[in-house]
């Protein structure tokens, strides 16, 4: 039996108790990617041979007793967004394919302190900008639950890897639902959390005040481990938030007596698949049976999320990808005429089309004249979503609801409607707008067997509360876990690494 | 014959004093290899964040504070958008929705008398690196150390009405900074930039003319050759019956000529909006009251002070206080040798004389305050001659010798003994029978001419009173 057939908790208990080690994991690992990812295509670029240093000195280092943590010796894959000194890091994009950061982001380094090995980075959307991880320009990753769907985006790559047995967990990020829909797709567990509570240095930037780098892994606990290895106040970035408790994993208690959760009427409106609804409406079931008090209630304003959301989103990253330019590292025409045709050649050369939507999108927002029109009421729509928001939560501990309005969709079937995509990000861009923290978890699966999304929101700061009403759903057992419907065919046709480098 | 009133408004740009960089803890020290001074930060490396360096924030709010602005109790700052290679994120990190400074002035003198001129605001920003093209390789290649380093800019009201008095309004806000510490607003090094924003109007109109903005000033004289040029350009058009068209216009000095840059209508759209990557900047009456509180003795006050308690004359007090270098050099000697005035007259005729002859700035005294104390000692106790005091103080000038040690080891203490002195004086009266028998004759000025010579012999050291006295004496026993 493989190693990556465990929970990441699981795993670290069994090489601290000496039964496994690091090594043997990660090698596990890298014969599952091996295996694998000929087929999905979870990663862009694995660090087969580091990792297996890696795994000898964190071995030694837990045998020492100098490493003590759940997560040491445990592999790890990391979005591609997330810096990684000398290992290159791509965001997808061509424009970056030979960029090695020299140093490595926060979350990251404060994963490799704890002792989890980094065994490669995974695919994604480009620059974060999609939710099939097919604007990837590494190849699209396919769901391990079906090959012809996709995994969901942008950290399809993460949430693949995860549910097809790559890796023991992966790090992802969250702009508008990029955990927590693929996480729903894939049929593992994602969470987002609350903004400023993990550092963003080193998370190469996409929407810079919705950003958030969250853990994708097979269950609740898991999840509240690894959030509890990657928070910080980080005085590196700005929008880092001191906050009191770290101390997530407090919240694994199945015991929602008395929680008072609320489904919002409009999250289960038109555009919902049935299934969807049926499922979710069964697991707020499941939680009242256990003494949660659930009702519906009428959040209101759902409908403009989705304009603000990409109004601010495109309008950051528009600036944010201006660094991108060929001046300084990533790819550069090779052939141009003076500064300007640099610039431009550069970047046309170097950016997909989706990204190019959005930096033209985001450029057209700021523009003077239009700034007021369109920036300016963005904004305030953002702070009226939080208003709504934080009325529900007077009310509420939790707010439950699907993650996606409908299961994995077809390969393919996305990227020729943008406004389509954009609106499945209906239950997740809110989530951000207002920098709550939100988890997602299998719920069940469609009659084609791919996986449905549950989602839970809290209030800002308010992790534990949806992180002890997801265990307490986990536990009633009324999905089955992942790693008995892995489907059995990738494993099988896998025919070894030939991944682009 | 029509008459025309200039009006004129600064952006002044000045880069403050800190040890590390705005956003990244780089240090802001000049020189240094290219690049040598960068982080991720500040060569905008993908996922690299900016945070605020508190210092920035204290010395934009003291000026502020020192030219009577309103600080912003919620600051914030905004992207400007716009690529280019000196500037690595491609968009420069600036104030433009809440500057931290607003509604401020400064009061000015000029020959017309006093006036105050407005400050609008006053904003914190970052400095963009350097980008040299290099002709023999035919590359362009940049240096980030500048990048990064702390800057305020001082967006002047339309108020100035002549070069006079935007040199008074420059010379004013370099004289605050400077003793703010803040900065050493050096206009040649680029520590101070001016950029200055002119228009005329037919005298007595109330409406603006169409204005233009005056880059590269690196004087004091730039400024105000470039304010008349401009102003003359601007009345021909006008006299032609034509449009002057609002621009940006480049000053040549050399030339002392401008070229228009850019025109309004392709002014590039900087896109600003609000910078996510930084929260906004809160600032409480604590904090402002602290600030205030540490706010050094200005000019103004010292001006007064030196004249009331140090009794010195307005004229010394003025150039004294009119560079925060002299005012620093002559209260450390001054508390050194409780001699003030002859601490300034030291500083005001030697020093400036040395200054001047070496082309250098008030900045580069390099010499210590004990070491010119002594030499006012020496001289004023009669232990060496006001000649042999000119020359040791070149020395410390130059050197920063130790004086006492220095006249002792030159052997140029004065020589105050009659017997030492008697023999060069019978030896001066015995080679020069000339000049005795002119004084028998009764040419009395004949004696200096005599002094003159012994003080020759005697390398400046002896001490004249004695040599007068003996010459008298022995000339009246010839």
């Amino acid at each position: 039996m493989s190693l990556m057939s465990l929970t990441a908790t699981e795993l670290g208990r069994k090489i601290k108790a000496g039964e496994a080690t690091a090594k043997q994991a990660v090698r596990d690992a890298l014969d599952a990617i091996d295996k694998k990812d000929g087929e999905l295509n979870c990663f862009i670029t694995v660090d087969g041979e580091e990792a297996l240093k890696r795994a000898e000195q964190v071995q030694r280092m837990i045998e020492d007793g100098a490493l003590t943590g759940p997560l040491a010796g445990v592999p790890v894959a990391v979005k591609d967004n997330l810096c990684t000194e000398g290992l290159r890091t791509t965001c997808a994009s061509k424009i970056l394919y030979n960029f090695k950061p020299t140093y490595t982001a926060q979350a990251v380094e404060q994963l490799t302190r704890a002792g989890a090995i980094v065994i490669g980075k995974t695919n994604m959307d480009e620059f974060a900008m999609g939710s099939t991880t097919e604007t990837s320009a590494y190849g699209q990753t396919k769901n391990p639950w079906n090959l012809a769907h996709v995994p969901g985006g942008s950290s399809g790559g993460s949430c693949a890897a995860v549910a097809a047995e790559e890796c023991s967990f992966a790090l992802g990020s969250d702009t508008g639902g990029s955990i927590r829909q693929p996480s729903s797709f894939c049929g593992v567990t994602g969470l987002k959390p609350t903004y400023g509570t993990v550092s963003r240095y080193g998370l190469i930037a996409y929407g810079s005040s919705l950003d958030q780098i969250g853990p994708v892994a097979r269950d609740v606990t898991d999840c509240a481990v690894i959030l509890e290895a990657i928070s910080s106040y980080d005085r590196k970035d700005s929008t880092s938030v001191k906050r009191e408790d770290y101390d997530f994993t407090a919240a694994l208690a199945d015991d929602v007596t008395g929680m008072r959760i609320g489904i919002p009427r409009d999250y289960l409106g038109e555009g919902l698949d049935k299934e969807v609804k049926d499922a979710v409406r069964a697991a707020a079931e499941a939680l009242a049976k256990k003494g949660a008090i659930v009702e519906e209630f009428d959040l209101s304003l759902v409908e403009y999320a989705i304009p603000a959301y990409y109004v601010i989103a495109c309008a950051e990253a528009s600036s944010n990808l201006a660094r991108f330019d060929g001046v300084k590292y990533g790819h550069r025409a090779k052939e141009y005429e003076g500064l300007h045709n640099m610039y431009k050649k550069s970047r046309s050369e170097g950016f997909g089309p989706e990204v190019k939507r959005r930096i033209m999108l985001g450029s057209f927002v700021l523009s003077s004249g239009y700034y007021d029109a369109y920036y300016l009421k963005a904004l305030r729509t953002k702070a009226l979503i939080k208003q709504a928001f934080d009325r529900a939560f007077e009310k509420y501990d939790v707010i439950l609801g699907p993650a996606a309005p409908t299961t994995a969709p077809k390969l393919g079937a996305s990227l020729c409607d943008p406004i389509k995509m954009y609106l499945g990000d209906i239950y997740t861009v809110s989530v951000n707008l207002a920098g709550l923290p939100a988890i997602t978890l299998p719920c069940g699966r469609d009659a084609a067997g791919l996986p449905i999304g549950l989602q839970l929101i809290g209030d800002c700061f308010a992790e534990k509360k949806i992180i002890r009403a997801a265990y307490a759903y986990e536990q009633t057992g009324s999905y089955e876990r992942v790693r008995e419907h892995v489907i059995p065919d990738v494993c099988q046709s896998g025919n070894g690494s030939d991944m682009e480098e | 014959m029509k008459t025309y009133e200039t009006v004129i408004g600064l952006e002044v740009h000045v880069e403050l004093a800190t040890r590390t960089k705005i956003f990244c803890s780089c240090s802001t020290e000049f020189g240094g290899a290219p690049n040598s001074h960068t982080c991720p930060v500040c060569t905008g490396q993908p996922g690299s964040l900016p945070v605020l360096n508190r210092k920035v924030v204290e010395y934009a709010m003291a000026v502020g504070l020192a030219t009577n602005c309103t600080i912003t109790r919620c600051s914030k700052f905004d992207r400007k958008n716009y690529f280019y290679p000196d500037n690595p994120q491609n968009y420069q990190i600036s104030q433009l929705y809440l500057p931290i400074c607003r509604n401020g002035g400064v009061e000015i003198e000029t020959a017309a008398g006093k006036k105050t001129v407005g400050i609008h605001e006053i904003h914190m920003e970052e400095d963009a690196g350097k980008l040299v093209h290099d002709e023999w390789e035919d590359v362009s290649i940049v240096d980030y150390n500048r990048s990064g380093v702390p800057l305020i800019e001082i967006v002047s009201e339309p108020d100035m009405r002549s070069a006079e008095e935007v040199i008074a309004y420059l010379e004013k806000l370099r004289l605050i900074i400077q003793y703010l510490g803040a900065s050493d607003c050096k206009l040649n090094e680029g520590s101070m930039r001016a950029d200055v924003n002119l228009s005329v109007r037919e005298a007595g109109t109330e409406r603006f003319g169409t204005r233009t903005e005056m880059k590269n000033l690196n004087s004091f004289k730039a400024i105000a050759r470039a304010i008349e040029a401009e102003r003359a350009r601007q009345i021909e058009l006008i006299e032609e019956g034509k449009a002057v068209v609002q621009e940006t216009r480049r000053w040549d000095d050399n030339k002392e000529y401008s070229y228009a840059m850019r025109s309004k209508e392709d002014a590039q759209d900087y896109r600003y909006f609000p910078e996510p990557d930084l929260v906004p900047v809160q600032i409480d009456d604590a904090w402002i009251a602290e600030v205030k509180a540490r706010e050094p003795e200005m000019r103004d006050a010292k001006l007064a002070r030196y004249q009331r308690e140090l009794g010195l004359p307005e004229y010394d007090a003025k150039i004294l206080t009119g560079d925060k270098h002299f005012a620093d050099l002559f209260e450390a000697t001054t508390a050194l040798c409780g001699k003030p005035k002859k601490v300034s007259n030291w500083i005001m005729v030697e020093t400036i004389r040395l200054l001047k002859e070496n082309g250098m700035d008030a900045d580069e005294i390099a010499f210590s305050p004990v070491n010119l104390a002594k030499l006012i000692d020496l001289a004023d106790s009669g232990s060496i001659t006001s000649t042999v005091a000119k020359e040791v103080f070149e020395k410390i000038f130059r050197e920063d010798i130790d004086s006492e040690q220095y006249v002792k080891e030159h052997g140029l203490a004065t020589v105050n003994d009659e017997g030492a002195l008697r023999a060069v004086v019978e030896q001066v009266l015995a080679e020069n029978p000339k000049s005795v028998e002119d004084y028998r004759n009764g040419k009395e000025k004949a004696i200096g001419f005599l002094v003159g010579q012994t003080m020759r012999q005697m390398k400046g050291k002896a001490n004249p009173g004695i040599v007068n006295e003996l010459l008298q004496k022995l000339l009246r026993e010839m």
